[in-house]
C-alpha cells in the first residue's frame, strides 16, 4: 500500500503527516495548511449547503425521511443546549450545531484510507502532501476553540456588560476582598487559557492519534501477506472504533462549547 | 505541531459557518418543528375534546332513550285504557241496538199476527155467510144482513 515513496516506516508517517503548506510571509506564522482550510472548508460548505437545502423544503407537515433525519440532528443538539443553557437558545443552539456536525465530519476523514486518498491526491489532484483529517491540525482545533472562548468573552460582556465582567475576574471565585483580587484574577487567567487549551488539545490528540495507529497499521501491512491479513483486520476493528472516537469527540466539542458559552452567561 | 495562520484562517470560516447556520438554516427548521408540535397538540386537544363530546352526546341520547321508553309506556297504558272503555262501549251499545232490534222484530211480529187474525176473521166470515146461504138456499140479502154480518165478524 505505501509502494509508492521510497520507504522506511519515518518516511512514511512523516508523507502522511505532513502538511501543505504556502507560506505566505516572511515568518513561520504566516503560512497556510492548504489542505486543512480546504477539507475544512469544503467539509464546512457541503455540511451547511445540505442542511440548508434540507431545510428550505421543510414543511411542518409529514417530513420526508431527509427531514426528519435532520429534525433529529437538530433536536438531538436543541436537547443538549435546552438541558445546559437557560436562556434563548437563537444563537447557541445553531452554534453548537455547527460545531458538531463539522468537527464531525473533519473526524470522519480519519476514516478514509490514507494511501488510496494520496494516490487520488497526487495523481488527480497533483497534491503531493496534502492531510485530510483537518481535526488533526491543532491549528483548526485551536481556531474552533479560540473562537468558542471569544464567544464566552463576548457573552460574558454582553451579559454582564463589562464592568462586571471585570468586576467578576477580579471578585470571583474568591471574594471581593481587595487583597484576594490578584488570586482571583490569576485563578481567572488559568481557567480562560485552560480551557481552550483543554478543549482543543483534547479533540486534536483523539484525531491525531486515531491517525497515527491507522498509519501503524498500514505500516504492518507493508511487511508483507500476514501483515497485510493482520492489518486490515485491526484495521476493520481500529475503523470501527475510531468511528466512535469521531462521533465521540465531536459530541464532547460541541457540549464543551454549550458549556463554556452558557457558564459565561452565569454570574458568580 | 506549529501554530500558524491556519488558526485565523480556519476561524474565520468557523464564524462563517456558524453565521450561516444561525441566520438560514437553523430558524426555519426550527419553526417548522415548532409548528408541527403544535399541529399535534392542537390534534390531540381537539381528540380529547371530541372525545368528551362523544360522551357528553351519549349520555344524553340515553337520558333521550329513557324518557322516549317511558313515554312510549305511558302511551301504551293510555290505549290500554282506551281500547277497554272502546270495548265496554260497543258491548253497550250493541246490547242496546239488540234490545231495540228484538222489541221491533217483537212489534212487527203483534203486527202481523193481527193483521192474519183479521184475514182469518175475514175468510171465516165469509165462510159462514156461504155457508148460511148453501143451508138457506137462497140469497142473503147481504144488504140487509149486514148489520148481523158485521156482528159475527166482530164475535169471530
Amino acid at each position: 500500500m505505501a509502494a509508492e515513496h521510497e520507504l522506511s516506516a519515518t518516511s512514511y508517517i512523516q508523507h502522511h503527516l505532513s502538511f501543505d503548506v504556502q507560506s505566505v510571509g516572511d515568518n513561520a506564522f504566516w503560512a497556510l495548511h492548504v489542505d486543512s482550510l480546504v477539507t475544512g472548508a469544503i467539509l464546512g460548505i457541503v455540511a451547511t449547503a445540505l442542511l440548508w437545502w434540507v431545510v428550505r423544503g421543510a414543511t411542518a407537515g409529514v417530513p420526508n425521511k431527509r427531514q426528519a433525519f435532520v429534525e433529529l440532528l437538530f433536536d438531538f443538539v436543541d436537547d443538549q443546549v435546552k438541558g445546559m443553557f437557560h436562556g434563548k437558545r437563537q444563537f447557541i443552539a445553531p452554534t453548537a450545531l455547527t460545531v458538531f456536525v463539522w468537527v464531525l465530519l473533519m473526524n470522519a476523514m480519519d476514516l478514509l484510507p490514507v494511501d488510496i486518498m494520496a494516490w487520488i491526491m497526487k495523481h488527480v489532484f497533483q497534491q503531493d502532501e496534502f492531510r485530510l483529517v483537518s481535526t488533526a491540525d491543532v491549528n483548526t482545533t485551536f481556531a474552533l476553540s479560540l473562537s468558542v472562548l471569544l464567544m464566552s468573552i463576548y457573552f460574558a460582556i454582553a451579559v454582564k456588560g463589562l464592568g462586571g465582567w471585570i468586576h467578576e475576574l477580579f471578585c470571583a471565585p474568591f471574594g471581593k476582598h481587595p487583597l484576594l483580587w490578584p488570586l482571583n484574577f490569576l485563578f481567572n487567567l488559568v481557567e480562560y487559557v485552560s480551557k481552550p487549551l483543554s478543549h482543543s488539545l483534547r479533540l486534536y490528540g483523539n484525531i491525531y492519534a486515531g491517525e497515527i495507529i491507522f498509519l501503524l497499521l498500514w505500516l504492518w501491512a507493508a511487511t508483507g501477506v500476514s501483515g497485510v491479513f493482520f492489518s486490515a483486520i485491526l484495521g476493520l476493528g481500529w475503523s470501527l472504533f475510531d468511528a466512535f472516537i469521531a462521533v465521540l469527540q465531536a459530541y464532547i466539542f460541541m457540549m464543551l462549547t454549550i458549556v463554556y458559552i452558557s457558564m459565561a452567561h452565569e454570574s458568580h | 505541531m506549529n501554530i500558524n495562520l491556519t488558526l485565523i484562517a480556519q476561524s474565520i470560516s468557523f464564524a462563517l459557518f456558524i453565521l450561516f447556520t444561525v441566520k438560514f438554516v437553523w430558524p426555519p427548521l426550527m419553526k417548522a418543528i415548532e409548528d408541527r408540535q403544535k399541529q399535534i397538540a392542537d390534534g390531540l386537544a381537539a381528540g380529547e375534546r371530541g372525545k368528551q363530546q362523544l360522551e357528553a352526546s351519549g349520555r344524553r341520547a340515553n337520558e333521550e332513550i329513557g324518557k322516549a321508553r317511558e313515554r312510549a309506556a305511558e302511551i301504551v297504558a293510555h290505549a290500554e285504557q282506551r281500547a277497554t272503555q272502546m270495548i265496554e262501549a260497543a258491548k253497550g251499545a250493541a246490547k242496546e241496538e239488540g234490545n231495540r232490534e228484538k222489541a221491533a222484530a217483537k212489534a212487527e211480529i203483534e203486527q202481523e199476527a193481527s193483521r192474519a187474525r183479521e184475514a182469518l176473521r175475514e175468510q171465516v166470515a165469509a165462510l159462514v155467510v156461504s155457508g148460511a146461504e148453501k143451508i138457506l138456499q137462497r140469497e142473503v140479502n147481504a144488504q140487509a144482513h149486514a148489520d148481523l154480518l158485521t156482528q159475527l165478524k166482530q164475535e169471530l
